[in-house]
């Protein structure tokens, strides 16, 4: 090697070092909140008497802090009914979102129905977020719940399989189950399912 | 040996000594005006009159203008975003309440506004016109491939403009669609969900997502759009523009057979 190619080739490694310098830190600080994950937020909604089990009580959590009502959704808190829905227990509480699961509109609890609309493109849930008609791809998210003096607690989202078994939160439009827990992985910024 | 370097760029000899001194004469030559000056720092004259004064093929006609006036859709964009943004707050909290601001409150606000709102509209209006323009002129072809990619990536981009612009009144309209079209992004396979937290900062709507998404509409895209549109401009002024397709190439046998000696 001349003398002339090894001060080339060094010349070049330098400015690759200082780009890689300058370029790598900034990559990094953007992607980093994919591998950040938010701490847990538990938010009591209502003492435990105030909810039956043949109908939902809307609350509204905070899921980010200080952003206002951008931070903000609504929840639909019912207890647990056995006589109805197998594997559910009375002392348990059942919190629904109203993130439709096709592209993650506000769904309400029509009452009269008795099930789950979606207003965007006219997904419809029914008493338990178990996809009836529309377009959505798996039952309404839930988040877990706890009761804590007296009060009970919603906690972090997780999504469900069509059999309302427990998965890892996923956003709207993404199957569950099956073959889909891998072609849509799991990802830092979520915890686990419970 | 006869010297090959052309007079132009031959190395001009010492001051006072030989052709590189100045002579009286000379200086009365010398330039007085402004152009003159510049133009004598910095030889610019033979490049703009290589822009301003090429020739374009017989039967160019008004389609022609249509990247022109992309271009200049792009920088009404630009200007008006620059003032818009002495105004704006993009902050999830305030956002709402600047833009309402800069409707109702500041001077020319409603108007500033609007013209960057339906520019946009018409940037995306015009790009795709200029796009079926060069399509159905067959302008795409031999040597012009790399422009058209260019020309794409330019469209992509300005659509991501638009993406990015639609979440910043933070209104409900606003608020909604930029949701679907991150859960839109996230039903891509294997890395739509590491997408889709990239934008948004998070897992949910983030505190940050608003800001990342003013970053990604008045920083970064608009960067590399200006980059690739004077790569773009580059190539249309050293390849030339080609005629239209009914204009046919005059067969002329003889001269062309002259040509070949």
């Amino acid at each position: 090697m001349t003398r002339r190619a090894a001060f080339a080739v060094a010349g070049q490694a330098f400015g690759g070092v200082a780009a890689a310098g300058v370029l790598l830190p900034v990559v990094g600080f953007a992607v980093a909140p994919i591998f950040d994950r938010p701490e847990e937020r538990w938010e009591a909604v209502g003492p435990v008497d105030a909810f039956s089990d043949d109908t939902y009580r809307q609350a509204v959590i905070t899921l980010r802090d200080g952003i206002g009502e951008a931070g903000k959704t609504t929840v639909y808190i019912r207890r647990g009914n056995p006589s109805r829905f197998e594997g559910e227990s009375a002392d348990e509480f059942i919190a629904i979102s109203t993130r439709c699961a096709h592209l993650g509109c506000p769904v309400r609890f029509v009452e009269a129905a008795g099930s789950f609309i979606c207003p965007c493109h006219g997904g419809v849930y029914d008493f338990e977020g178990k996809v009836l008609g529309g377009p959505p791809v798996r039952p309404l998210d839930r988040f877990q719940t706890r009761v804590r003096d007296g009060q009970v607690e919603v906690g972090p989202r997780y999504s469900v399989t069509n059999s309302l078994k427990p998965v890892r939160s996923r956003d709207p439009g993404e199957f569950t189950g099956g073959i889909w827990e891998y072609l849509y992985p799991p990802r830092p910024s979520t915890p686990p399912a419970p | 040996m006869p010297n090959l370097v052309p007079k132009a760029l031959r190395k001009p000899g010492k001051p006072g000594e030989g052709n590189g001194a100045l002579s009286p004469e000379k200086l009365k030559e010398a330039p007085v005006d402004l152009v003159g000056w510049v133009d004598e720092r910095t030889g610019a004259s033979p490049f703009l009159t290589g822009l301003l004064f090429r020739k374009v093929p017989k039967g160019t006609n008004w389609y022609y203008t249509l990247g022109s006036a992309t271009l200049f859709a792009f920088l009404v964009q630009a200007i008006t975003g620059v003032f818009l943004a002495m105004f704006y707050v993009p902050s999830p909290v305030e956002a709402y309440g600047s833009i309402t601001h800069i409707t109702n409150d500041v001077f020319l606000g409603e108007f500033v506004r609007g013209m960057h709102k339906w520019g946009a509209t018409t940037m995306i209006i015009l790009i795709f016109l200029h796009m079926a323009r060069t399509f159905f002129f067959g302008a795409y072809k031999y040597p012009r491939e790399l422009n058209w990619v260019i020309g794409v990536v330019l469209i992509i981009l300005t659509l991501v403009m638009g993406l990015t612009g639609y979440l910043l009144p933070f209104d409900q309209r606003s608020y909604w669609a930029t949701i679907v079209a991150m859960n839109i992004t996230a039903t891509g396979p294997i890395l739509g969900p590491y997408l889709a937290d990239f934008l948004r900062a998070g897992a949910e709507f983030e505190a940050t997502t608003l800001s990342r998404f003013y970053a990604l509409h008045m920083m970064l895209v608009p960067g590399l759009i200006i980059a690739l549109i004077g790569a773009h401009l580059y190539l249309v002024v050293k390849l030339g523009t080609t005629a239209p397709p009914w204009v046919r190439a005059e067969s002329k046998p003889k001269s062309l057979r002259e040509e070949k000696v």
